[in-house]
C-alpha cells in the first residue's frame, strides 16, 4: 500500500514528537540522578534495610528481558527457523537497547556513580557482581558483532557461529543475574540454586513479550500485517514460556514451604505481608500469567490485539514479581537469632518499610526511555524490520 | 684561600642548610602519615567475647561510646548509620529475655568481602573487616550479603568528621573494631565504655590472652554459626 503524502508527513512529525518525549523522560531520569548525587540517597525511599529499591526492579527487568529477547534470534540462527531468522536483527537491537537502559539505571543508582571506572580497574574475582561486569560488556560486544554478521552481506557466513556464541553467552549472563541473589546465603528469600534457572525461564517470557509489543508497533506503523500463521506460532511460544515461568516460580515457593525454617518467610510473602502477597497473587499470578494464558489459548481469542494485550500483561507481571522478589525479600527480617523474638533500634525482627520516592521512578523510567530511544532511532536509520517471505509451513 | 673560594663555601653551606629546612617538615609529615612501619600480621586475630549475662537491660553505653568515637550522629531513623546496636531478645519457648550488642562480627570468611565487586570490602591480616572508602562505589551488595545487618549506607552529606575515622556520602560503612585505637594499643571504644566489662577484647590467636583463656573455660557461641563464617565476635550466655 502506498502511503499518501500527508500521512507520511504526519508520521514524520509523530516520530520526532516521540523521540522528543523519550528524550524528555531520559532527561528527567538524569535530573533524578543529579538530585540523588547532590542530596544523597536520603531523597529515595531506600534505607539501611531496603538497600535495593525501584531502580533495581527496572534495571533487572531490562537486563533479564535483554537476554530473553535474544531467544528469537537463537531460534533463527541456532535452530535455523526461517520466520525467526528474519526477526533476529530486531531481537539483537532490542537486546542492546534494554541492556543499555538497564545498566544505565544500575550504574546511576550507585552511591558513587562517578567511580564506576573503579569497577573496571579494581576487580574482585570472587564477586559475582564483578563477573557480571564482564558478562554485560561481553554480551554487548557479542550482540554488536552478531548484528554485523547478519546485516553485512559479506559477513553472513559468520552469523551462525556468532549466533551460537550469543546463545551460549546469554545463558551464562542470566545465570550470573540469578546468582546475584542465589549467592546471598543469609537471606530467606534468596540463597537458592533454583534462582539462576528460574531467571532464565523468566527471561524467555519477558523477552518475547517485549519483542511482541515492539513488533506489533512496527507493523502498525508501517501498515503491515503479520501473517496469521506466524502470529499463531509466536503466541504459542509465549504461552509455553509463561507456563514455564509460572512453574519455576511455583517450584521456588513450594520448596521453601517445605522447609520449616522458611515457612515464616513464605507466609509473609504469600499471605500476611500486605502489599507483597497482593502484588504476587493479583499482579503476577493473575494479571501476569493467568490472564495472558487466557488471551492466548481461549478459543476465539489469540488474535493480534489479544497477543499484544497478553504481552503487555506479561511485562506488567514481571514488574510485580520483581517488586515482590527484590523488595519483599529484603523487607522480611533477617533471622539472626533463631528461636528468639527480637527488637532493636535498627529494625531487627521487624518488617522493613519502604516508600519509593518519585526520583526512583524517574530514574527507572529514564532507563526505559534510553532503551526506547536506541530502538526508535536505530529502526529509523537501519533496516531492522522483519521481512517475511511468503510463509510456507515447515 | 681566595675570596672566591670562601664565597663558594658560604654559598654551599647556606644551600645545604636551606635544603634541610625545606625538606625536614616534609620528612616528618611523611613519617607521620605512614604511621607504623610494620604491617599488621596474621599472627594476631582480634576478637571480642560478649558476656550477655552482664549486659544490662536498658544500658546503651557501648552504642553511645561508638557514636562519639566515630563521629556518628546517633540518629535512629532507617537511613542513619548504626555501627553497633543493642538487640533485645526473648526466647519464644521459655520466655527468658536478654539483651546484647550486635556489630560487625569480623568474620574470617566474610560474605561482604566475597561479594564486593571492587575489593573495597576487605579483611586485614589481623582479622578486622573494613571498607576502603576510596574504592567503595556504593552498590550495597555487601549489605545484601551480610547475615548480621552490620552495615550502613551513608545516605546524606557528612559534616564534622573525625580525622581518624574516614567516612563518605554514598559509601557503605560498619564497625571498624576501632582500628585506629587498636593500632595504637588501645581497646575499642565500646569495650572500654561498658560499665560491666561485658565486652572482652583481645587476641584470639594468643593462647595466653585473657580472651583465649576465657573462651576455653566458658561456653560461647558465634551468631549464625551454621553459616560457617567463623566470626571474631563470640557471645556468652546466649
Amino acid at each position: 500500500m502506498m502511503p499518501t503524502h500527508s500521512p507520511l508527513q504526519f508520521k514524520n512529525r509523530l516520530f520526532y514528537a516521540l523521540v522528543a518525549a523519550g528524550s524528555l523522560v531520559a532527561l528527567m531520569g538524569l535530573y533524578a540522578v543529579y538530585m540523588m548525587e547532590h542530596h544523597g540517597h536520603i531523597i529515595t525511599g531506600m534505607n539501611n534495610q531496603i538497600v535495593w529499591g525501584i531502580p533495581h526492579v527496572f534495571a533487572i527487568f531490562m537486563i533479564v528481558a535483554a537476554s530473553g529477547v535474544l531467544n528469537v534470534a537463537s531460534i533463527g540462527s541456532v535452530f535455523g527457523k526461517a520466520i525467526y531468522k528474519v526477526r533476529a536483527p530486531l531481537a539483537g537491537l532490542l537486546s542492546i537497547a534494554m541492556l543499555a537502559g538497564g545498566l544505565t539505571v544500575l550504574m546511576l543508582d550507585l552511591g558513587r556513580p562517578e567511580r564506576v571506572v573503579v569497577a573496571a580497574t579494581n576487580y574482585n574475582i570472587s564477586s559475582v557482581f564483578a563477573w557480571n561486569v564482564l558478562l554485560y560488556t561481553g554480551m554487548f560486544s557479542l550482540v554488536v558483532v552478531y548484528l554485523w554478521t547478519m546485516m553485512e552481506r559479506r559477513m553472513n557466513t559468520w552469523s551462525k557461529p556468532a549466533g551460537l556464541a550469543v546463545f551460549a553467552w546469554r545463558f551464562i549472563l542470566t545465570t550470573g543475574t540469578g546468582l546475584i541473589f542465589a549467592f546471598l546465603t543469609a537471606r530467606q528469600a534468596y540463597g537458592s540454586a533454583l534462582l539462576p534457572p528460574m531467571f532464565i525461564v523468566l527471561s524467555f517470557a519477558w523477552g518475547l513479550a517485549v519483542f511482541h509489543v515492539v513488533q506489533a508497533v512496527i507493523y502498525v506503523w508501517n501498515d503491515k500485517m503479520l501473517d496469521p500463521a506466524i502470529l499463531q506460532r509466536k503466541k504459542n511460544l509465549l504461552g509455553v514460556f509463561v507456563i514455564g515461568s509460572l512453574y519455576m516460580v511455583a517450584t521456588y515457593h513450594m520448596t521453601n514451604l517445605y522447609f520449616a525454617h522458611q515457612t515464616g518467610f513464605e507466609r509473609f510473602i504469600l499471605r500476611d505481608g500486605g502489599v507483597y502477597p497482593s502484588l504476587f497473587w493479583w499482579g503476577y499470578v493473575l494479571l501476569g500469567n493467568l490472564l495472558p494464558l487466557l488471551l492466548i489459548y481461549m478459543p476465539g481469542l489469540g488474535k493480534n490485539k489479544c497477543v499484544m494485550a497478553a504481552s503487555l500483561l506479561v511485562i506488567l507481571g514481571a514488574f510485580a514479581l520483581l517488586y515482590v522478589f527484590i523488595i519483599g525479600g529484603q523487607a522480611y527480617p533477617l533471622n539472626i537469632f533463631p528461636g528468639y523474638e527480637v527488637s532493636s533500634s535498627f529494625g531487627d525482627g521487624q518488617v522493613a518499610g519502604y516508600h519509593p520516592s518519585l526520583y526512583e521512578f524517574l530514574l527507572g523510567f529514564g532507563g526505559l526511555a534510553i532503551a526506547f530511544l536506541i530502538t526508535a532511532v536505530s529502526i529509523r536509520v537501519l533496516d531492522f524490520i522483519p521481512h517475511d517471505k511468503p510463509y510456507i509451513p515447515e | 684561600m681566595s675570596d672566591m673560594d670562601s664565597q663558594r663555601r658560604q654559598f654551599l653551606k647556606t644551600s645545604v642548610g636551606a635544603a634541610a629546612v625545606a625538606i625536614a617538615p616534609g620528612m616528618l609529615l611523611f613519617d607521620m602519615a605512614h604511621g607504623k612501619s610494620e604491617a599488621v600480621s596474621s599472627k594476631v586475630r582480634w576478637g571480642m567475647l560478649i558476656d550477655t549475662a552482664n549486659c544490662a537491660d536498658g544500658c546503651n553505653d557501648c552504642v553511645t561510646a561508638c557514636n562519639k568515637e566515630n563521629g556518628l550522629s546517633g540518629g535512629l531513623s532507617p537511613t542513619d548509620s548504626q555501627w553497633i546496636r543493642k538487640v533485645e531478645l526473648k526466647d519464644m519457648r521459655s520466655g527468658r529475655s536478654l539483651a546484647l550488642p550486635v556489630m560487625c562480627q569480623h568474620c574470617s570468611e566474610p560474605p561482604c568481602v566475597d561479594v564486593c565487586p571492587t575489593g573495597a570490602s576487605f579483611k586485614r591480616a589481623d582479622g578486622i573487616v573494613l571498607v576502603d572508602k576510596h574504592l567503595c562505589i556504593g552498590c550495597r551488595y555487601c549489605m545484601m550479603a551480610c547475615p548480621y545487618k552490620a552495615r550502613s549506607f551513608v545516605h546524606e552529606p557528612l559534616y564534622d568528621q573525625k580525622p581518624d575515622v574516614p567516612r563518605g556520602k554514598g559509601t557503605v560503612e560498619s564497625c571498624t573494631m576501632c582500628v585506629h585505637r587498636v593500632d595504637n594499643g588501645q581497646q575499642p571504644a565500646c569495650a572500654e565504655a561498658c560499665p560491666n566489662k561485658s565486652i572482652l577484647f583481645g587476641n584470639l590467636n594468643d593462647p595466653d590472652s585473657e580472651i583465649s583463656r576465657k573462651i576455653r573455660t566458658v561456653a560461647s557461641v558465634q551468631l549464625r554459626a551454621d553459616l560457617g563464617l567463623d566470626t571474631g565476635i563470640r557471645y556468652q550466655g546466649l
